[in-house]
């Protein structure tokens, strides 16, 4: 390299330098001076490579990268003193690379003297602003070939503040979330960084690999290593995030930018992710999180409360105070935006509206398929403005059913579901994780359990609470009827509220033990169903439960269908004697052992317990229901009375 | 038509003031503050007959500019004073009644938003937007 010759021109020491060296430092020149476009003295950056002594970096550019190697000023000061450019009073090549050497040394913590660049030394580091970066990645052969490189010039600590402002000016996002970094000006972190940061790491995998990285994150199918399509769709921002650390925020907007003209539309992994924090806070995508729930997590963004307010104003489009999954993902959403500096819109984005969110994103990938189709049954398509709660969470609950096709808009959908259902194991696991989810529903909506999390992590591992008994019940019990009834109280339980459909213990079979068990199941869920649907007969939806069921039962037990209809209209309060009392048939019934017999009448006093929780807890809510209802024909009497001719004025 | 809505707290302290920046606007707040006095009075005098939405209307009107100031109390004793001006055509009862209605519902918004404490000053902007949709309709 001609540096080592001294040059003519700065009378700076021989160096030595790496080939490593030599790539980097002529890159950074030729950008210092070819950066400075129509300033005096830079020659194009070839150029400045062939004749050192004519080329000069020009000042600013220069100035902007020393201060990018975070020395102190004085040491600075030194470093030009040192390299010769105050003797010539300009920067050659001979200076930047003797200067550059000398920052690697002072950041190596070398004291900064002529004798210290002699040794090998590694790279200078310094914090690219944004707009070096997109000149310096203007190159996509340079961007592969200088991978190694990479890390030093990935954004430190103090870049963000840099970006910040820059960031206003070009509508990209800055990396709030870095997880390495501690931006000063920026929103501070939260625990969402550590969390994003994981679930960056879950989600690429690799960290440092940049087009790797940005590759995964990029799902749809763009092309990987953003450099390559740099000239293509926005390739400052692109490359730009090419140097950024690797958030998932950052990398939900990068998401989110690629999309031609939609900032505010959610991804498939940041749905996913959403729904991922939902859950962690509300363990049944279909019901609500409450507004205190949501506050506290929502504040842990640390934006203001004035900005969570507005946000919250925009995506709780019912204003009832709570949010659902579409209403939750899209305030997630505004909020990842907001942090990642975009301003936040005036009103609602349609592609944030609840109504286009449930129908782009169908189907989320819930880990079981029960969840899946939960999700989506979840359809708070039924989204009346005035939401009456019991009514939105027992719409759902009915609209039920563990069927991989979510398709709950109809009653008679909802009847086609029901009978498509044949296989009885799986059937078995749905309805019993489904129950247990309605259960969960149920007991989440009068928030007698708070879901905040004072830890993201904690909750997200916490999984699905089972308030409800376990799913599968004692399988120890070899004799049919028991294993029978295990499964028809604990899963009628939660059943009777939902008024969802009786789960099918599905193993057909054992006709001539299980006769008598059809009766009590009979008993059991045509009158716990019934309780729920005919305290809610307001809702229309809540019509179509009655209807789905007397259909679907036959396929579901076809020797128990004279059963069900015959039972259909016996009073809920006698459930619990009926229920106790045909419990009580079947085992005599049986030639088996007698502890068997206890346990399941043990058993089936217990879920009878729980039965009858269900049902106080049905009719707290339908009180509500019933105050709520007060309410509204008081405002109609006040219209009514204002619509009279007006008396006096 | 409405020149002047404010939304008044229980312990009489305003949440929201909000008036056309036609004139001085000092002077609109001091109309909603004398009217307090009289809405304290009329609370005062309905005793337990409470209806649910209630309406007083006061026909402050003053000697050069016609003005009147309606109040609307609602069950919390969150006070909306709305100050309009009539020399429009006279408001009907019924309309005022409905734009009282538009801000109980705004401000029921309002609350439902978890991150707003009550007794803060508003500052949703749906509200806003709301309350200058009013102000403007009828100028």
């Amino acid at each position: 390299m001609e540096v080592a010759a001294g040059g003519g021109c700065g009378a700076g020491p021989p160096l030595l330098l790496s080939e490593s060296e030599q790539q980097c430092y002529s890159e950074l020149f030729a950008r210092c001076a070819g950066a400075a476009s129509g300033s005096p003295g830079p020659g194009p950056p070839e150029a400045t490579r062939v004749a050192p002594g004519t080329a000069t970096a020009a000042a600013g550019p220069v100035a902007d990268l020393f201060r990018a190697s975070q020395l102190p000023p004085e040491t600075l000061h030194q470093i030009t003193e040192l390299c010769g450019a105050k003797r010539v009073g300009y920067f050659g090549p001979t200076q930047f690379y003797v200067a550059l050497k000398l920052i690697a040394a002072a950041q190596s913590g070398l004291p900064v003297r002529t004798e210290s660049i002699k040794c090998e030394l590694p790279l200078p580091r310094f914090v690219m602003s944004k707009s070096d970066a997109e000149i310096r990645f203007g190159n996509p052969a340079e961007l592969h070939g200088k991978k190694v490189q990479i890390p030093y010039l990935t954004t430190e600590k103090n870049s963000l503040k840099r970006m910040d402002d820059e960031d206003k000016q070009q509508e990209t996002p800055s990396p709030t979330m870095s997880p390495l970094a501690s931006p000063p000006s920026s929103p501070p972190h939260y625990q969402r960084v550590s969390l994003s940061h994981g679930y960056s790491k879950l989600r690429s995998g690799t960290e440092q690999m940049q087009p790797a990285s940005y590759e995964t994150r990029q799902p749809i199918g763009q092309p990987e290593g953003s450099s390559s399509e740099g000239p293509g769709s926005k390739p400052l921002r692109r490359q730009a995030s090419l140097i950024r650390s690797f958030s998932v925020e950052r990398e939900l907007q990068d998401n989110s930018i690629n999309y031609p003209d939609e900032p505010w539309r959610i991804t498939e992994e940041q749905r996913e992710y959403y729904v991922n924090q939902f859950r962690s806070l509300q363990p049944d995508p279909n019901s609500f999180i409450s507004g205190s729930v949501a506050k506290n997590f929502f504040t842990k963004s640390k934006l203001s409360i004035p900005e969570l307010s507005y946000i919250w104003e925009l995506s709780d489009a019912d204003c009832d105070g709570a949010l659902t999954l579409p209403e939750f993902c899209a305030a997630f959403h505004l909020i990842v935006a907001r942090k990642n500096g975009y301003p936040l819109p005036e009103g609602l984005p349609p592609t944030l509206q609840p109504e286009y969110l449930q129908a782009a994103f169908p189907k989320s990938k819930w880990e079981c398929a029960i969840f899946d189709s939960y999700s989506e049954s979840m359809p708070a398509n039924q989204q009346p403005c005035d939401l009456n709660r019991m009514e939105k969470t027992s719409v759902k609950d009915m609209a039920d059913f563990p069927v991989p096709t979510q398709d709950a808009t109809t009653g008679d959908d909802k009847q086609a579901l029901k009978s498509t259902v044949t296989e009885p194991l799986p059937k078995d696991l749905s309805e019993d994780t489904a129950t247990s989810k309605d259960y969960n529903s149920l007991k989440a909506r009068p928030r007698s359990r708070s879901y905040s999390s004072t830890s993201i992590e904690e909750t997200m591992k916490r999984g699905e609470d089972p308030p409800t008994p376990p799913p599968r019940p004692q399988k120890t019990h070899s004799r049919a009827s028991s294993l029978d009834l295990n499964k028809v109280f604990q899963p009628s339980v939660p059943a009777t509220n939902s008024g969802l459909l009786p789960p099918p213990p599905a193993l057909p079979p054992r006709p001539c033990q299980t006769q008598s068990e059809p009766v009590t199941e009979a008993d059991l869920h045509p009158q716990l169903n019934r309780a729920p649907s005919q305290a809610a007969e307001s809702s229309p939806a809540k019509k179509d439960a009655p209807h789905a069921q007397p259909p679907s039962k036959p396929i579901r037990r076809k020797f128990r269908t004279e059963n069900q209809t015959t039972e259909s209209q016996e009073p809920a309060a006698a459930v619990g004697g009926a229920a106790s009392a045909a419990v009580v048939k079947p085992h005599p019934t049986v030639q088996k052992q007698s502890s068997k017999q206890k346990k399941a009448i043990q058993t089936a006093i217990r879920k009878n317990k729980e039965a009858n929780a269900v049902l106080a807890r049905l009719n707290s809510e339908l009180q509500q229901q019933l105050k709520e209802v007060h309410q509204e024909r008081i405002a109609l009497e006040n219209q009514l009375e204002q619509l009279r001719p007006v008396t006096v004025l | 038509m409405a020149v002047c809505i404010a939304v008044i707290a229980k312990e009489n302290y305003p949440l929201y003031i909000r008036s056309t920046p036609t004139e001085n606007e000092l002077k609109f707040h001091y109309m909603v503050h004398t009217s307090l006095d009289v809405v304290d009075e009329k609370i005062s005098a309905m005793g337990k007959a409470l209806v649910d939405q209630r309406e007083l209307y006061l026909g402050l009107l003053y000697p050069t500019e016609d003005y009147k100031v309606y109040d609307y109390v609602t069950n919390s004793k969150v006070k909306f004073v709305m100050v309009v001006d009539s020399s429009n055509t006279a408001l009907r009862d019924n309309e005022i009644r409905s734009m009282f209605r538009k801000l109980h519902n705004s401000y029921t918004d309002v609350m439902c938003n978890p991150f707003y404490n009550p007794g803060d000053r508003i500052q949703s902007r749906a509200f806003d937007n709301m309350v200058t949709s009013m102000m403007i309709q009828v100028c």
